[in-house]
């Protein structure tokens, strides 16, 4: 193999390590990761389009789909917001703490989901801190949809920060500064100058924290306590049904969430062909 | 940290822009919200990490009024050890296979041109858009002892899922791609003169790969097998289904800390949940030290 061949060229032929090398690919690709993908589908269909159909749309898969939708509809709005104004200050302004700033808001990254439910649980559980304090007052946190939102807020926590930190930090506040002193109030150089200079990784980090706050399973699954049809999302619905032997149900309603993470990846993919120089992390898994 | 002690922006007009006081924690700018937006973050993050992380560490410590040593002692019992030992080593040995496989598709994906390059790329973030209990399922009913590929495994002898192979297949499946999108971008920019340097002065293609190429990847390599390790010890859905869950044999961490819970053993299930960021935390911190030496070195 020569170096020559290795440069990707359209149209080149490639030497035979490198076929190699690329059937190697395939195959470890196919097996490892597609295969699940494929299952997914196959066996939601297994007994035919009817039962499908059935299976999508009784009652509780309905129910977890609008709890799903519900909470991701609270949970990436606020993880958005968040990750603007930390975005903000630490790639705007100079100040102390900025390093111990950025390694706590990458600290939920190096959490198991499980973990970022079992904290919500010893705050607000019957034996939490606040658990007698909730139950005199009649507030339900555990066990409910304010617990699920917790926990998914924490899990998709540094989603949409950590994709706007490195671009801003890159582009700088002159803009703004020029912008400032020509008399313009704050606001109008945050709508007119920030917001379009990041509205591309913006959507990024909105769509990854998206699919991992709709798909999420580990953190919800602690605070959630699977009441059918109440606490139980999508994804601890297909839980639900795969311990019940119900397979093609809970293959039925886990493909809804593969083709989530379908088009996911098929958004997340355009953005990086049409816009890879407005997304600065866009290589970042 | 107030918003008094911040500058202000030159409101146009009517309000006069007030002498910015000093203040020992921000450096002066033009620019506005400073106050309003540092004040948001803070709130949120002490809401939303600092204060259940408080309480975590203080309730793993508590309850049995011994500290440390409690957290100790509850973590030496057997069932919570054995579990401990499992996540952990069980992770290591799926990482370090991730190493070659990731090394492989990052330069295939690199590399090479051909037909269906960009759908292979796509496709490595997979593992990151399946949400982990499809994922979880989908691997058992694969490699299950009628699955497709696990009565092949059941053929040579191996029980893939519900045993520790099944945990490792699915660990695997969700770290490959950390190390693939750590290395492709350091493979796109290596520049590809220092290699064909070295070819010119007679090395081989094996010498090339070891003494200029893995050198270079190090680093990054070094990164990508640890985000790995640390997705998979906390991984919980796409393992649960395949582990089948045997006390001692094949009980992981996280199931551990979801199991203590239903028994309403709070203080057990803080104390392995602590131990689970302590350890997880230590580990990705240590690596960046050995990653960040690395890095001076090839800089020098």
């Amino acid at each position: 193999m020569t170096l020559a061949e290795t440069r990707p060229r359209p149209g080149a032929r490639l030497s035979l390590p490198a076929v190699m090398m690329v059937l190697a690919s395939v195959a470890v690709m196919a097996v490892l990761v597609v295969a699940p993908l494929v299952t997914v589908f196959h066996d939601a269909l297994s007994k035919g389009l009817g039962k499908y159909l059935d299976a999508i749309r009784g009652p509780d898969a309905l129910a977890a789909m609008r709890l799903t939708l519900l909470v991701s509809g609270i949970s990436v709005p606020l993880n958005a917001a968040f990750g603007v104004a930390a975005a903000w200050c630490i790639a705007k302004f100079e100040f102390r703490g900025k390093n111990l700033l950025l390694t706590l808001i990458d600290l939920p990254f190096s959490m198991s989901p499980v973990v970022s439910g079992l904290v919500w649980v010893l705050l607000f559980g019957a034996q939490g801190w606040f658990g007698t304090w909730l139950i005199d007052h009649d507030i339900k946190i555990i066990f409910a949809t304010t617990g699920l939102v917790l926990a998914t807020i924490l899990v998709t926590f540094p989603f949409v920060a950590r994709e706007l930190i490195p671009l801003m930090q890159d582009q700088g506040a002159d803009e703004e500064a020029a912008a400032l002193t020509l008399g313009a109030s704050g606001l109008t150089a945050f709508w007119k100058i920030t917001l379009p200079n990041i509205r591309w990784a913006l959507l990024y980090g909105v769509l990854l924290c998206n699919a991992r706050a709709m798909g999420e399973f580990g953190a919800v699954s602690v605070v959630s306590g699977h009441i059918r049809g109440l606490t139980t999302t999508l994804p601890l619905h297909v839980e639900v049904l795969y311990n019940d032997y119900d397979f093609v149900g809970a293959f039925a309603a886990a493909s809804l969430l593969a083709s989530l993470g379908l088009v996911t990846l098929l958004l997340k993919t355009g953005l990086e062909w049409r816009h890879a120089g407005e997304l600065a992390a866009n290589r970042r898994p | 940290m107030t918003d008094q002690a911040l500058p202000r922006p030159v409101q146009s007009g009517a309000a006069v822009p007030r002498r910015p006081r000093r203040s020992p924690w921000v450096e002066h700018s033009i620019l506005p919200g400073f106050g309003l937006a540092m004040g948001f973050t803070l709130f949120y993050l002490g809401a939303i990490v600092i204060l259940p992380l408080t309480a975590l560490t203080a309730l793993a410590l508590r309850p049995w009024e011994l500290g440390l040593s409690g957290v100790i002692h509850a973590l030496t019992a057997p069932r919570v050890a054995a579990a401990l030992k499992l996540s952990f080593g069980l992770s290591a040995v799926a990482a370090l296979l991730n190493a070659p496989l990731g090394l492989l598709l990052a330069w295939t994906l690199s590399r090479y041109q051909f037909p269906g390059r960009r759908i292979l790329d796509a496709l490595v973030d997979l593992p990151f858009a399946l949400p982990t209990a499809v994922a979880g399922i989908a691997l058992t009913a694969i490699y299950a002892p009628n699955g497709p590929l696990g009565s092949l495994f059941a053929r040579v002898g191996i029980k893939s899922a519900y045993s520790p192979v099944g945990i490792f297949i699915a660990l695997v499946f969700i770290g490959l791609p950390f190390v693939v999108r750590s290395l492709q971008p350091v493979l796109q920019d290596l520049d590809r003169e220092v290699e064909e340097a070295a070819q010119t002065l007679g090395a081989n293609a094996v010498q090339r790969a070891v003494h200029v190429i893995l050198p270079a990847l190090a680093p990054s390599l070094i990164s990508g097998v640890s985000l790995a390790f640390a997705r998979a010890v906390g991984e919980y859905g796409s393992v649960v289904f395949i582990a089948g869950n045997l006390p001692m044999k094949t009980e992981i961490a996280p199931l551990l800390i979801v199991i203590k819970l239903e028994q309403y053993d709070y203080a057990g299930a803080a104390a392995v949940g602590l131990a689970m960021v302590a350890i997880s935390f230590g580990a990705l911190m240590a690596i960046n030290t050995v990653q960040l030496l690395l890095a001076q070195r090839g800089k020098a």
